[in-house]
């Protein structure tokens, strides 16, 4: 449905004096306000990430299962639906309670429309830049954003760069952007026109030797650290945290000379060193090592002022303050596919952080004008591919979406698809958090496909695997997600499964977890008997 | 003139000097093969064998830097520094690994007490790193994990 914004808020004006949606028009009248930021404070930081290269608005339902265990539970970002509401005094049935919940979600997207959509973006990043003061104010994005669409995919990632450049990112940092070739890695590096920061990505000892390209080859750096930025005359240090896992998580071919890791000492020696010598007003991390590793790495390192994060995919409408020796730092998390955007503003006193404001703002495509220049580039960047993309497949029968710790109904499509093409017993899917959803009566078109399945490593794979095998794959994934140590969490979600049934105890020891496996015939997995599997993306072997 | 590290051991490496260099270094360096303490199966015969009675403390003085999660078992790199004085060696052990003791590295007087090395891990277990100075033993442990991956996020 496309509709211009006037015809919008005509419509729910409509609705609500008519008492169709009676519980959803007290919101109309906020509605247009929502993105009327008071300007408060000196310097405005604007975050946006895991955009997952969707250009144009998009429908992208939250998850209704994100389990925390231990000092995790009952916490942010271990929060779904009501309980979210609740914690964050969020009204039910608000357009706010539709963008960070799965509640209601079909109804709810029928009236508010889609969300996100670089156009969009760009009108409001730009509003909110230049009521407050563009030297005021830096725009950071916290990565994959040249990774989960097919122009993404057939460009390599270069129509991202671009629609960057044009929205006027200043800093990014990355995690699926490491999956094109490194060489390409650092060709779109060099078109970025903002700076690409990573203080844990090292160049490997032997490939410093073969002249490996690196950005500092004493330290070992292969990207700039961080960078200082002068903003309303505060000096804002913003260092870049790339993902941690980044070889482990997706193929380590694609990157072979660079390691990644968590690197908290180093971080701190870091932070330690720029306060030291850069005298900065606030030291910032853009960070994309999901939000439970963000919190524990808040808690261990001191001297951070703000933490803002991506790669869970949390919606997350307040700052969390994290107490460390030696003060406090706060840690955000701005969901994905440009459905919101962070807005921190600081107010600073003797040089130091007097106070904070963090706001996080959905992005109703419907409310927001599109820029017409964003518009037309990415009119012209699709136009080559828009028959391929645009072509149908099918109808959706009931709600198609992904997030959620054990499954989601597009991936049992991929799952089943997975099953019926390659004859295998039982299938195996990635439990990526990225993906579009698809209301029921839609239209399945090929880039609603490609939405989940655009990676650089899209082969699938059909063999003969032992039972044992089978709970391998499944214990070691369960133990990147429901590991007690947030350092061992990878992010994403539980792999998918099709034709196969199993228990699992999230607060089992490692590899005593699942229990119970069963084809979908009711008989049970043994051991050392094989099944036909087939699987997308990472051959495990 | 500023010498980069690689040029600086790219340089080092051509020349006939390197050579010369490895040629003259201390007996020490050849010290005896500790059979007993390298076949050993267990965490505990590894240290026992390697270091008789001797005292183990866990020790803050013993800086081991290892990945949460290796990215590759076959290759993980580890780090040992201390500050402690006198240190005359550093042995790193992979509590699950058929064989515990990985490497053990004499060190003379003058040497700055700073490894850093790749070892090779069949799946996930403590490391551990044992500082030996001053007639004690000086202790820093962590979990490695080695993973299949592949849940991407």
């Amino acid at each position: 449905m496309n509709m211009s914004r006037r015809e919008f808020s005509r419509l729910m004006a409509m609705a609500g004096a008519a008492g169709i949606m009676p519980s959803y028009a007290h919101s109309n009248q906020s509605l247009d306000k929502m993105y009327d930021l008071p300007s408060w404070g000196d310097v405005r930081l604007l975050h946006m990430t895991d955009c997952h290269a969707q250009l144009n608005p998009i429908y992208f339902r939250e998850p209704n299962v994100n389990l925390g265990f231990y000092g995790s539970k009952g916490k942010a970002p271990h929060l779904v639906g009501k309980a979210l509401l609740k914690e964050f005094e969020i009204k039910d049935k608000s357009l706010t309670a539709h963008a960070l919940t799965y509640l209601d979600f079909e109804n709810a997207a029928q009236l508010y429309g889609k969300v996100g959509g670089f156009a969009h973006l760009k009108t409001l990043v730009d509003k909110l830049r230049n009521n407050y003061g563009p030297s005021k104010t830096l725009l950071l994005d916290g990565g994959d954003t040249w990774q989960g669409s097919g122009t993404s995919y057939w460009t390599r990632g270069k129509d991202m760069v671009e629609a960057c450049n044009i929205l006027g990112v200043d800093i990014m940092t990355g995690h699926w952007e490491f999956t094109y070739q490194d060489s390409e890695v650092l060709e779109n590096v060099e078109l970025f026109k903002g700076e690409f920061l990573a203080q844990n990505i090292r160049v490997s000892d032997d490939a410093l030797f073969d002249d490996a390209p690196a950005y500092d080859e004493d330290t070992g750096h292969a990207f700039k650290p961080y960078t200082i930025k002068i903003l309303n005359g505060h000096r804002i240090a913003v260092i870049g945290q790339a993902f941690p896992y980044t070889p482990i998580a997706n193929p380590k071919r694609f990157v072979p000379d660079w390691s990644f890791g968590i690197r908290d000492g180093e971080m701190q020696e870091l932070v330690n060193e720029i306060r030291e010598t850069e005298k900065p007003a606030a030291v910032v991390v853009l960070s994309h090592n999901g939000m439970d590793v963000d919190l524990k790495m808040a808690s261990v390192v001191s001297g951070i002022d703000a933490i803002l994060g991506g790669h869970t995919h949390d919606g997350v409408p307040k700052a969390i303050e994290v107490k460390n020796e030696q003060g406090m730092t706060l840690v955000t998390n701005a969901g994905s596919n440009g459905k919101f955007l962070g807005v921190l503003d600081f107010k600073f006193a003797s040089g130091k952080i007097a106070g904070y404001q963090y706001k996080l703002l959905p992005i109703f495509s419907n409310m927001l004008k599109a820029d017409p220049k964003m518009q037309k580039y990415i009119d012209a960047v699709r136009k080559p591919f828009l028959e391929k993309l645009q072509e149908p497949l099918g109808i959706a029968g009931s709600l198609l979406y992904r997030r959620g710790n054990f499954n989601g109904t597009f991936d049992q499509v991929i799952c089943d698809a997975l099953r019926e093409v390659k004859g295998a017993q039982v299938s195996l899917s990635p439990g990526f958090r990225w993906g579009t959803s698809v209301l029921a009566g839609d239209t399945i078109t090929m880039e609603n496909v490609l939405d989940q399945t655009c990676i650089t490593y899209p082969e699938t794979y059909a063999r003969e695997m032992k039972g044992s095998e089978i709970k391998l794959i499944l214990e070691d994934v369960a133990d990147n997600l429901f590991n007690k140590d947030p350092y061992y969490q990878q992010g994403g979600d539980m792999v998918r499964v099709g034709g196969l049934d199993y228990a699992l105890n999230p607060k089992g020891q490692a590899g005593k977890r699942v229990t119970d496996m069963a084809l979908d015939d009711g008989t049970k997995i043994v051991a050392n008997k094989s099944y036909k599997a087939s699987r997308l993306g990472h051959s495990w072997k | 003139m500023k010498l980069s590290r690689r040029s600086f051991f790219k340089t080092v490496g051509k020349s006939a000097g390197y050579i010369a260099l490895v040629a003259s270094l201390p007996q020490i360096a050849w010290a005896k093969w500790n059979e007993k303490a390298f076949t050993a199966k267990t965490l505990d015969a590894a240290i026992k064998a390697k270091f008789g009675d001797l005292s183990i403390v866990d020790s803050g003085d013993v800086k081991l830097s290892a990945p949460a999660i290796a990215e590759n078992g076959a290759m993980v790199q580890i780090s040992v520094s201390s500050k402690l004085p006198d240190v005359k060696s550093i042995s790193l052990f992979v509590k699950d690994n058929p064989a515990p003791l990985v490497t053990s590295m004499n060190l003379g007087p003058s040497a700055l007490a700073q490894i850093k090395t790749r070892i090779r891990m069949g799946k996930t277990s403590e490391v551990t790193a044992i500082v030996e100075a001053g007639g004690k033993l000086h202790r820093a442990s962590q979990q490695v994990k080695v993973t299949i991956g592949g849940c991407g996020g």
